[in-house]
């Protein structure tokens, strides 16, 4: 019996009889995942316009990013509001999601969807809402506005990772903890923060994440010396295709899928 | 002796102590509503107020009224819900045959799989519309291949205009439908097939009669998630339309950057934000939100 006339599920469909599914699925697959990586090896291209494959190989495009003062203080901002914002969105959201899970009032409820708005409201009018409100409070081109606005829109994806980690925490060893002469901050710490920490870590991951990857909040409220390089490429694609852009693509795909990749290894010990 | 409905001294003492102690950790949640309220709600709401004010600083609905009237935001909004519309059917029938088979993989495959499909998704949205622009232009990989494999002759228009709005969208929203849809297969009993099977369904009419009917709330879920997302959509459409596709996200920022113009652009954003909580407050009634949006994580 050949692997194509074996049954593939429990409806003894065999493995040929659908060989056209797997054929789409692969093509889907490939059509998420190559436009991304294809981006890798044109950025080595050593001509003047992009190629694939590259006839020659060179570091051209790289050097032209290192070498660039307004792209690398676009990337110093840009890793500077991540880590800031993954600093506040993190404990703030740990904060709110421990609050409003243990607290088990009615009208908490109330408050989880407001602190889930941000991924909600159309971005584009968190946008102009808040460069409506920098303007008043001169806060645009500021780090410090920028890292607040970044930290309300990482919150919920904070709240959502942690509350699911609480979900399945057996709150039990806390109450063993405090009945056992703990004080709540204390068994929080010293129980329940080291069960739930794979999904902290993520959590921090991915508010760096949000930062550093936002654009339409970025594009209205950071410019100047402090404008990020998500906000810096944009202005940059107006305009041409340039092939920098390549270089500092495969820059932020290896950022990106590196910290992913942890969080995943970091979440799968859990 | 006390009667036996009068409460004990020590239970109120209690019970207030126990609601000090929720209100004590309800307040942990004050700092992170607060951010929300202050850098999103109250700017939000302050637009709304802006919106209801003429540009002479009179109450008027006259920003309302414009979209009503100029036929240039009656195209906006309809393309808009084309573009949107058209992004999510096409979603659902890519996505749908690709989180079937993810689900009839083993877990391990499946989790391997998964980040191919999460990896898109935390890769920026300027990094990825990037490569379409690279890859549709004209003298781009997909024209070069597609006239040397004799699909087609000369090279073709993909970007700077509607389809290449409509491959950027799509791309950037099929993670989003996987996702949830994914979660609902998963969560299908695999004996409910069985019976299906053993009382002489035939395996496509199981599929139809029992898989895809419980397969629907994550189906629609996702679907109308990736709806609301294209509603909003700007990076994509002023990337990769060229001009040519006006999405209302777009009207709105050349309303704010071009013209200066807060009402008229707070009065758009207020119709997206309308038409956003309608459809997903139809979403709510059909599944669970948390649901849909804590698909993935860790």
């Amino acid at each position: 019996m050949t692997w194509l006339s074996r049954p593939a599920s429990a409806t003894q469909v065999t493995h040929g009889a659908r060989l056209w599914l797997y054929a789409l699925a692969v093509l889907v697959m490939a059509f998420l995942v190559l436009p991304t990586l294809i981006v890798i090896p044109m950025s080595f291209s050593a001509s003047q316009y992009l190629e694939f494959p590259p006839k020659h190989l060179s570091l051209r495009w790289y050097e032209t990013y290192f070498h660039s003062a307004a792209w690398m203080q676009a990337t110093a901002t840009s890793v500077k509001a991540g880590v800031l914002t993954s600093l506040v969105a993190t404990p703030l959201g740990t904060m709110a999601a421990y609050g409003l899970f243990s607290a088990r009032l009615r009208w908490a409820r109330l408050v989880s969807p407001v602190l889930l708005a941000p991924i909600i409201v159309p971005v584009i009018l968190v946008g102009i809402g808040v460069f409506y409100a920098y303007v008043k409070l001169k806060l645009v081109n500021s780090l410090f506005g920028l890292v607040l606005a970044h930290s309300m829109l990482a919150l919920p994806l904070v709240l959502v990772v942690v509350t699911a980690a609480l979900r399945s925490y057996d709150f039990a060893q806390e109450q063993a903890a405090r009945s056992l002469g703990a004080s709540r901050p204390r068994a929080f710490m010293l129980v329940t923060l080291p069960q739930i920490r794979f999904a902290v870590v993520s959590a921090a991951v991915l508010a760096f994440l949000t930062s550093f990857d936002e654009v339409v909040v970025a594009m209205f409220i950071s410019g100047g010396d402090n404008a990020t390089l998500t906000r810096a490429m944009f202005d940059a694609l107006r305009d041409q295709i340039d092939p920098t852009i390549a270089a500092i693509s495969t820059v932020m795909i290896v950022i990106s899928s590196t910290l992913v990749i942890l969080a995943q290894v970091f979440g799968k010990r859990h | 002796m006390t009667g036996p409905h009068a409460p004990a001294p020590n239970v109120l003492a209690l019970k207030r102590d126990a609601l000090t102690e929720r209100l004590t950790l309800f307040s942990l949640s004050l700092p992170a509503l607060a951010l929300v309220v202050i850098i999103m709600v109250v700017p939000v709401v302050w637009l709304f107020w802006l919106s209801a004010f003429a540009d002479d600083g009179s109450l008027s609905l006259v920003n309302y009224q414009r979209l009503v009237i100029q036929p240039s935001y009656g195209r906006i909004l309809l393309a808009t819900f084309e573009i949107s519309a058209l992004c999510t059917g096409i979603c659902v029938l890519l996505g749908y045959p690709l989180a079937y088979i993810l689900s009839q993989l083993s877990p391990r495959t499946a989790g391997l799989c998964m980040m191919g499909v999460l990896m898109p998704f935390w890769t920026s949205i300027l990094v990825r519309t990037y490569a379409w622009l690279v890859l549709l232009q004209r003298h781009g990989l997909v024209n070069d291949w597609g006239i040397s494999l004799g699909l087609w002759d000369k090279p073709l228009t993909l970007v700077y205009n509607f389809s290449g709005t409509l491959i950027g969208l799509i791309h950037i929203m099929l993670p989003f439908l996987v996702l949830p849809l994914y979660g609902s297969m998963r969560a299908i009993n695999a004996d409910y097939l069985r019976a299906a099977a053993n009382l002489g369904a035939s395996p496509t009419r199981a599929f139809w009669a029992v898989f895809f009917p419980l397969s629907l709330p994550g189906l629609l879920a996702g679907s109308l998630i990736v709806f609301i997302l294209c509603l909003g959509a700007y990076v994509t459409p002023e990337m990769l339309g060229g001009g040519k596709v006006i999405m209302v996200a777009n009207a709105i920022a050349t309303d704010i950057q071009m013209f200066f113009n807060w009402g008229a652009a707070s009065a758009l954003g207020v119709v997206l934000l309308l038409l956003t909580g309608l459809v997903l407050w139809i979403a709510a009634r059909l599944a669970r939100l948390d649901e849909v949006f804590g698909g993935h994580g860790t």
